[in-house]
């Protein structure tokens, strides 16, 4: 298999991928667009086949969908931002909202039991050859300054060592939509990209190495 | 020399035609020096020359057809020129969490802005800005309750509303401006009349600068503004706006000393927002414009000249 062909699709489109597809034409790519004014660094380096990782800073709600707009739309089906079910899934219509236009793969983030334990499900995922979008923070910050990356990642990559691993960081994203707010302020937000890693050592060089990628991103000037 | 140009030969339709015609004889001519620049010097580095050209076509192609809209149209336009250049400003301000529902509050003044300009009720656009929204932006920002960079927060927003919001819209204004007989020009023609001069006075003053340019004028604010560009680029483009008096009420000594009032008003303009852009450590405001910069890297001389233009017709010519 070339690396620039996507390995065979074995799902076909849902009602629920057209729906997503039209909601990120019609509203979320024109909204992040005109509204936000997103920029997008490192282009090349967002990756072409699944499945890969992609970790980024979290500030903000706007964030996975920042990130999932840079894929092209056939490929939104294949990717799923991890994301905690209890304040995700409280309820029927977020819980539809987020599984229709995200494709969320909820976790439990307390209480966890051997049934509803993240970590298998992410590397289910991966094995699968899906795609995840994964905020190793854990929770929104206040976009600042980055909090500690929880090590979650660092064991789901024990087991699928081969998927690649995209660090990315998001600017302004907490400044447009803090946590507690509803209605975005326009600013112009931007999606820095790094190069796609291979990790290797244990988990706590790989979780070194993983913050470090993130954090060399947000050190560039956004010249 | 009797010219036949005089607004009263030509009617609205032969203005339109003409200014196109103008416009398009002028980037032609760009595009031709350039072509021959290229040719006569192929070891240059001219791809930010040649962006820039390409972006004034798609600019000038842009700002006719949203002129020989209808007025709503044209409106919208401008309000959506307003909101980018507002956003490549607020962007670059330091702002605190506390300012987040302010800033949308400033964000709404542009729609309502536009909106009593194009209900022509011209009392209210003129003060909304300056008085209203000048109480009420701060009065709305005590409700965060985080005095902590309180004065910096409101001073810079109301700055931005004035300098963006209120100067820019002044382009809707004189669109919309009731010009009394027995003047035959419209507002949408002193609006071409305005931004022609205050873009071809921008562009040169970059051709005097580039090619003769010694002496710094503001060399703390602005590196690239020489004296030589000021000079040369002022005293150029004022004899271009007697091109242009077909456009306008003006005689002939009235169109020159306009023509020097929105050059120069426009340089200050320029100045003003270069320091603003040394202030936030930026080069450029944004992206927007491949070969400019952002959005109010092109439209800063306006914020200044715009507002000066529109007085000195509606106290003349209203």
């Amino acid at each position: 298999m070339s690396p620039a062909a996507l390995p065979p699709m074995t799902t076909r489109y849902t009602w629920r991928d057209f729906v997503q597809m039209a909601l990120f034409t019609l509203l979320v790519k024109p909204f992040l667009t005109f509204c936000i004014g997103l920029r997008v660094r490192g282009a090349e380096h967002l990756p072409r086949t699944d499945p890969f990782l992609l970790i980024a800073n979290h500030s903000s709600h706007l964030d996975t969908l920042a990130l999932l707009s840079l894929f092209p739309l056939s490929r939104l089906r294949h990717i799923h931002p991890v994301a905690a079910a209890d304040y995700f899934e409280r309820n029927k219509v977020v819980s539809l909202i987020t599984r229709t236009a995200c494709n969320i793969l909820p976790i439990a983030r307390r209480d966890i039991t051997t049934d509803n334990d993240p970590i298998p499900r992410m590397i289910a995922c991966l094995q699968a050859g899906k795609s995840l979008i994964l905020f190793p923070e854990g929770t929104r910050g206040s976009g600042a300054e980055m909090g500690p990356f929880r090590s979650g990642v660092a064991r789901v990559l024990e087991h699928v060592p081969h998927v690649p691993v995209v660090p990315a960081y998001l600017v302004n994203m907490g400044r447009s939509l803090p946590k507690g707010e509803y209605i975005p302020v326009p600013f112009f937000c931007e999606v820095r990209l790094g190069v796609p890693q291979q990790v290797q050592g244990n988990r706590h060089e790989v979780m070194q190495a993983l913050e470090g990628a993130v954090r060399q991103l947000a050190g560039e000037s956004s010249a | 020399m009797r010219t036949v140009f005089t607004q009263e030969q030509l009617g609205p339709v032969g203005q339109m035609g003409l200014i196109v015609l103008l416009v398009l004889l002028v980037l032609l001519l760009a595009s031709v020096l350039v072509a021959i620049l290229r040719r006569v010097r192929p070891h240059q580095d001219l791809t930010e020359l040649v962006a820039r050209v390409k972006s004034w076509w798609c600019m000038a192609s842009l700002f006719f057809a949203i002129i020989l809209a209808n007025n709503t149209i044209a409106l919208a336009c401008f309000a959506f020129l307003t909101f980018w250049a507002l956003k490549e400003y607020v962007t670059l301000l330091h702002t605190r969490p506390a300012d987040h529902r302010s800033l949308l509050l400033a964000f709404c003044a542009i729609p309502m802005q536009y909106y009593w300009i194009g209900i022509d009720w011209y009392g209210m656009a003129i003060i909304f800005i300056p008085v209203y929204m000048f109480l009420i932006l701060p009065a709305q920002l005590v409700l965060a309750q985080d005095t902590q960079g309180f004065v910096a927060s409101a001073s810079q927003m109301q700055w931005g509303l004035m300098a963006f919001v209120f100067g820019l819209s002044h382009l809707g204004l004189l669109l919309t401006l009731p010009l009394t007989a027995p003047v035959t020009v419209h507002g949408r023609t002193l609006l071409l009349f305005l931004v022609f001069v205050v873009e071809i006075s921008d562009v040169l003053q970059y051709v005097w600068g580039k090619t003769l340019g010694r002496r710094k004028i503001l060399p703390l604010v602005s590196p690239n503004k020489t004296w030589e560009g000021f000079i040369g680029g002022i005293a150029s483009a004022v004899l271009c706006s007697l091109l242009m008096r077909f456009l306008t009420p003006f005689r002939i000594g009235e169109t020159l000393l306009v023509a020097l009032l929105i050059t120069v008003a426009g340089f200050a303009g320029g100045a003003v927002m270069s320091a603003v852009k040394r202030d936030f450590g930026v080069k450029d405001f944004g992206q927007l414009i491949p070969g400019h910069g952002g959005m109010l890297d092109r439209v800063d001389s306006l914020c200044y000249a715009a507002p000066l233009f529109f007085h000195y017709v509606r106290y003349f010519y209203t």
